[in-house]
């Protein structure tokens, strides 16, 4: 790979995520191993920048970078400078200043990792930005169906629910129209900007029409903080209307998958029995984030002019 | 201007000695396991374990190990190398590791793949077979099982071509241009 950061699904070619599933393949052979650690980044750092809260991808990635020999540092924002009123240029300065040599940020501003991309020798590796992009939560949904599905070219994937928020939404969709999947998005007018289909898209406001012959569901968290915003009634009537229950479940393909990049809220937007039912890869997607992660690091760890 | 170190044949009969002397140095096949190095090794290896069950009329397990994590210089390539599959089917645990490689040359790709089996487990032993060994070591390792010594000088590569890979079977010296930075190995 000859960038230097991650920054998003939309600046990444095809051939470029491709490398990315196909090392990730590499890694995952080495976490079914009884020691799950290669020395191939010895001596490297990285730093997670999370100035939102996370424990998921902070977890995935610190161990990630673990996996790979790399030391990690959580540098943890409310007890930071940055409370202090230190510029964000400034604080990712002097991380880099310590030594780091990838800085994994997460902001609740779109745009911050490319920011920060411009003044840093480190490699920056976008966890989350804003209502952007989440890159790394896509390229592990992309390994997931391919490794589920053998390919994706020619599937049918149906990203259910509040898109408009979504920045693992949006990568989704970069990463699936690159790869020749069609996407369709699935959810009610409010939660599903209408510029969207310029991306390629399908948009359907009726689940059960849009669930038809699918070969992949995604569905995506309800933020409870946007409860009582008027994007939707309320929760139970979300469940009611745009729910995935075992019913509509049946729509899909006999074969299809059911995805959800965590975490779940059980009986808003995924009934449980489907959560834990025989469709759902829900847990394969953490163990493949993993593979993920340390793939990108890998190679973005090539060193740069 | 190539120059033809081995043909088809030549190559058939060197592993076809490399499987009796596998053979006849651990009496059998007992406590094998044949691991190639990815990508050229793990050919010759498939190809070793055939001539032992011609030989022997039993099948040793034959694994791949991907030694691109293990590499020395990942700090000072500009690419990253490639990672490929480890599948190393056996237990390597007491087992006899035969570590199979196409072309023996400065003797890293070996300390790598040492590195890389010793993390799968703890073998009884590691012997080492290669089809071609072209000198210019640069670590103390040698190789118990050689196909065909071939001087060769720094700038010149030695390239094994095989019909898995969709070429003639065939191994050739070119004349490589330049630094001796693209090793084969």
């Amino acid at each position: 790979m000859i960038k230097k950061d991650l920054l998003g699904i939309k600046e990444l070619t095809v051939e470029e995520i491709n490398l990315i599933l196909d090392t990730a393949a590499g890694f995952k052979d080495v976490l079914g191993r009884d020691i799950k650690k290669v020395p191939a980044l010895r001596g490297r750092t990285a730093v997670n920048l999370f100035f939102e809260p996370s424990t998921r991808t902070r977890t995935s990635f610190e161990l990630a970078a673990k996996r790979l020999s790399t030391d990690v540092i959580n540098f943890s924002v409310p007890t930071s400078s940055v409370v202090k009123g230190e510029s964000l240029i400034d604080t990712a300065l002097t991380i880099q200043a310590l030594g780091a040599d990838f800085v994994i940020i997460r902001h609740s501003s779109s745009g911050v990792p490319h920011l920060l991309a411009k003044s840093l020798r480190a490699s920056v590796i976008n966890a989350g930005d804003g209502m952007n992009e989440h890159p790394t939560q896509a390229l592990l949904d992309s390994f997931t169906i391919r490794e589920k599905k053998g390919r994706i070219e020619g599937l049918t994937v149906a990203i259910v629910g509040d898109v408009c928020h979504s920045r693992v939404a949006k990568s989704n969709i970069y990463a699936l129209t690159k790869l020749g999947a069609r996407a369709r998005l699935i959810g009610p007018p409010t939660l599903i900007p209408e510029e969207i289909v310029s991306l390629g898209v399908e948009v359907f406001h009726n689940i059960d029409e849009g669930l038809k012959a699918v070969d992949v569901i995604m569905v995506l968290r309800i933020q409870m903080e946007r409860q009582g915003k008027g994007f939707f009634p309320s929760t139970e009537e979300y469940f009611k209307n745009w729910g995935l229950t075992s019913d509509r479940l049946s729509l899909a393909k006999d074969d299809a998958i059911v995805m959800h990049p965590g975490p779940m809220n059980r009986g808003v937007e995924i009934a449980s029995d489907v959560a834990d039912g025989p469709k759902s890869v829900i847990l394969k997607q953490v163990t493949n984030g993993l593979a993920v992660r340390m793939a990108v690091l890998y190679l973005l760890a090539g060193v740069h002019e | 201007m190539p120059k033809e170190l081995l043909n088809k044949q030549d190559i058939d009969r060197i592993l076809a000695r490399i499987a009796h002397e596998i053979l006849e140095r651990n009496k059998g096949v007992g406590n094998l396991c044949l691991v190639g190095i990815q990508r050229g090794g793990v050919h010759i290896a498939k190809r070793l374990a055939k001539k032992i069950k011609e030989i022997e009329g039993k099948d040793v397990p034959v694994g791949s190990l991907d030694i691109a994590l293990y590499r020395d210089d990942l700090s000072i390539r500009k690419e990253q190398p490639v990672v490929r599959r480890t599948r190393v089917l056996c237990e390597v645990t007491d087992i006899i590791i035969i570590l199979v490689d196409d072309v023996f040359f400065t003797g890293r790709s070996i300390r790598a793949a040492m590195d890389a089996l010793m993390d799968l487990g703890r073998p009884a032993a590691i012997q080492l077979a290669v089809l071609i060994d072209r000198g210019h070591r640069e670590l103390p390792i040698k190789a118990d099982y050689v196909g065909k010594n071939i001087p060769t000088a720094l700038n010149e590569n030695v390239e094994v071509q095989l019909e898995e890979e969709g070429l003639e079977d065939k191994v050739v010296l070119n004349l490589v241009t330049g630094d001796s930075s693209t090793s084969s190995e």
